[in-house]
């Protein structure tokens, strides 16, 4: 310090030029540490899920414009709910469809791998005529009618949905059951290659479904392939799906491709999967909990609050009958 | 020759507070604006329940870091990362029980004791709020250390309670919980058998002069001998080479 030459107020002292160096690392190493901790956060806990699909314009992945005419021309049925329908955006970007991933917001991101057209239902088994359909024959065959239903997950929430369909019933005429069937049984498509979340075995693909006969020709279960007056999305089951209102939604089978009638129940991919967890009947039930969780409650999509669940979802009074003298509580 | 004494890195300890609340602010910023999906409060639960996981795994990383790779600077931030896996885990529970459950003590206790995998998140918060209040170096002090280790060793039941939660709270695809679940195990692992190497192998430490009893007991065996690294060492290498055929 004493041989400085320059004049000594131009000198930083060495104590505050250590200090600057020091200050400076210091706040570059803070600030590499945040983003690094905050980043490596942020990866872990949001990693790999898809953000929300920006809501599609009203697709028509192939269907011809008398198809499309007929979904958009549906009128309401009389076995509507009058509650507030969940937004669109909220129906077609929160769906559980483990083809497409087994997060909420994987089916709408994903689902567009789906080729709907062309497209053909086989209905088999213990029927007078069966028959292999293009879905497009399909859509033409029956009045389109909207109905609005509730629909309960069995994870606990519940949307209002305007669903564009058929009654079931009406597709099981045409095949003419035999005295001997007894069950329906309904199977969707199995093709890894459209649907990527078949290439992992976190169900055993395909997917299946079944209904008690008595149940499939309830006037309530719908045949949907549409929904807020627009061809059904891929990721609501497109190009056609069931709606059973009075039970949990994993019964409402999507994309399906043949439906079978039996003679005995058939075998259903959630009670193979968890059978304590998951029945055959599935009925909405708030008296019979989930092992895992209460099913007393639900939470509407887009409210706050929860809600008491409903006995068959709110279609006692319709459905309940079908059960009478059963024990619900074994037959979940 | 410095100057001023300046603790070691003293960037480590706020960048982590900072960088900590990037998931909070990340969730908040989001409920605002409607971006948190059809069912925010789920998504919510799920992130800051994620999150409190992570950081808690992060927090009983730091002893195995040191024993496997000697790194001593993540003993700095074990406090800090305690405190925000506990910060994360109350604000989990408050939003579950104030707004999922809308303060509903009935249907909070029901769910506690009906539903198993809420059970085991609850008693995973309760048994961290023992240690949040003794975090303090004051409580080292008051408790004395070895009263105060065994409080804080409710840590490992804590963190499996957590995985559990985890675990039992998926519908199916387990992959995400397990992987947790495995990390976690291979840490309390490394204690196993740290701790049973300790017992088993000579006093005291290898190849350095051994710290005065005192510091020994009050720092939970500061010294890493390159015996433990060594072995360690040669244990990953076998299990890698297990479990990736490919990298050897």
């Amino acid at each position: 310090m004493a041989e400085a030459k320059a004049p000594k107020d131009e000198v930083t002292p060495e104590a505050l030029f250590q200090r600057r160096r020091e200050f400076l690392k210091d706040t570059l190493l803070f600030t590499a540490t945040s983003v690094g901790v905050g980043a490596g956060l942020l990866g872990l806990v949001r990693g790999g899920r898809s953000e929300p699909a920006p809501v599609a314009a009203a697709g028509r992945g192939g269907v011809g414009p008398d198809e499309v005419d007929r979904i958009e021309r549906a009128s309401r049925s009389p076995l509507s709910t009058t509650e507030t329908p969940t937004s669109f955006r909220d129906v077609s970007t929160y769906n559980n469809f483990y083809e497409f991933g087994t997060d909420k917001e994987d089916p709408a991101a994903e689902a567009k791998s789906l080729r709907t057209r062309p497209w053909t239902v086989t209905v088999d088994g213990e029927v007078g005529k069966p028959a292999t359909l293009d879905v497009d024959t399909i859509i033409r065959m029956f009045p389109l009618e909207e109905r609005v239903y509730r629909m309960r997950c069995v994870e606990a929430w519940s949307m209002v949905i305007p669903w564009i369909g058929f009654p079931l019933a009406a597709l099981l005429a045409r095949v003419e059951p035999t005295p001997r069937a007894r069950y329906v049984a309904f199977t969707t498509l199995l093709d890894p290659a459209q649907m990527p979340g078949q290439g992992r075995r976190v169900l055993d693909w395909p997917y299946v479904e079944g209904l008690r006969l008595d149940e499939a020709l309830h006037p309530l279960a719908l045949v949907a392939v549409g929904l807020y007056g627009r061809v059904l999305p891929n990721q609501n089951g497109a190009p056609l799906r069931l709606v059973v209102p009075w039970k949990y939604g994993f019964k409402g089978i999507k994309s399906i491709v043949h439906i079978r009638l039996t003679a005995e129940q058939p075998p259903t991919t959630w009670s193979a999967a968890a059978p304590d967890e998951y029945g055959f009947y599935a009925n909405v039930n708030p008296a019979v909990d989930h092992p895992r969780w209460s099913q007393k409650t639900e939470r509407r999509i887009g409210e706050l609050g929860r809600r008491p669940t409903l006995p068959f979802n709110g279609y006692g009074d319709q459905v309940a009958s079908l059960y009478a003298g059963m024990d619900l509580r074994r037959f979940f | 020759m410095s100057t001023t004494r300046r603790p070691p890195f003293p960037w480590l300890g706020p960048g982590v507070l900072v960088g900590a609340a990037a998931p909070a602010v990340a969730i908040f910023l989001r409920a605002r604006s409607g971006a948190l999906g059809a069912n925010p409060i789920a998504e919510a639960l799920n992130e800051l329940g994620l999150t409190a996981l992570v950081l808690l795994i992060a927090s009983l990383a730091c002893t195995p870091l040191r024993v496997v790779l000697g790194w001593t600077w993540p003993i700095r931030i074990r406090r800090r990362l305690g405190l925000l896996a506990f910060a994360y885990a109350a604000v989990h529970v408050a939003v579950y029980a104030g707004l999922d459950q809308g303060l509903d003590a009935r249907a909070v206790l029901a769910d506690v004791v009906k539903r198993k995998f809420i059970f085991a998140g609850f008693a995973a918060f309760l048994l961290l709020v023992p240690l949040a209040l003794t975090s303090t170096n004051a409580s080292v002090r008051r408790l004395g250390y070895v009263r105060w280790k065994r409080v804080h060793s409710l840590v490992y039941p804590a963190s499996l309670c957590a995985a559990v939660h985890f675990v039992w709270r998926v519908k199916k695809d387990l992959r995400e919980p397990l992987v947790y679940a495995a990390v976690l195990g291979l840490l309390l692992a490394i204690r196993l058998v740290q701790a049973a190497r300790r017992r088993a192998g000579p006093a005291g430490p290898q190849g350095r002069v051994p710290p005065p009893r005192r510091t020994q007991r009050h720092e939970e065996s500061t010294v890493t001998s390159a015996r433990a690294q060594a072995f360690w060492s040669r244990a990953f290498t076998a299990a890698a080479s297990v479990a990736l055929p490919w990298a050897s």
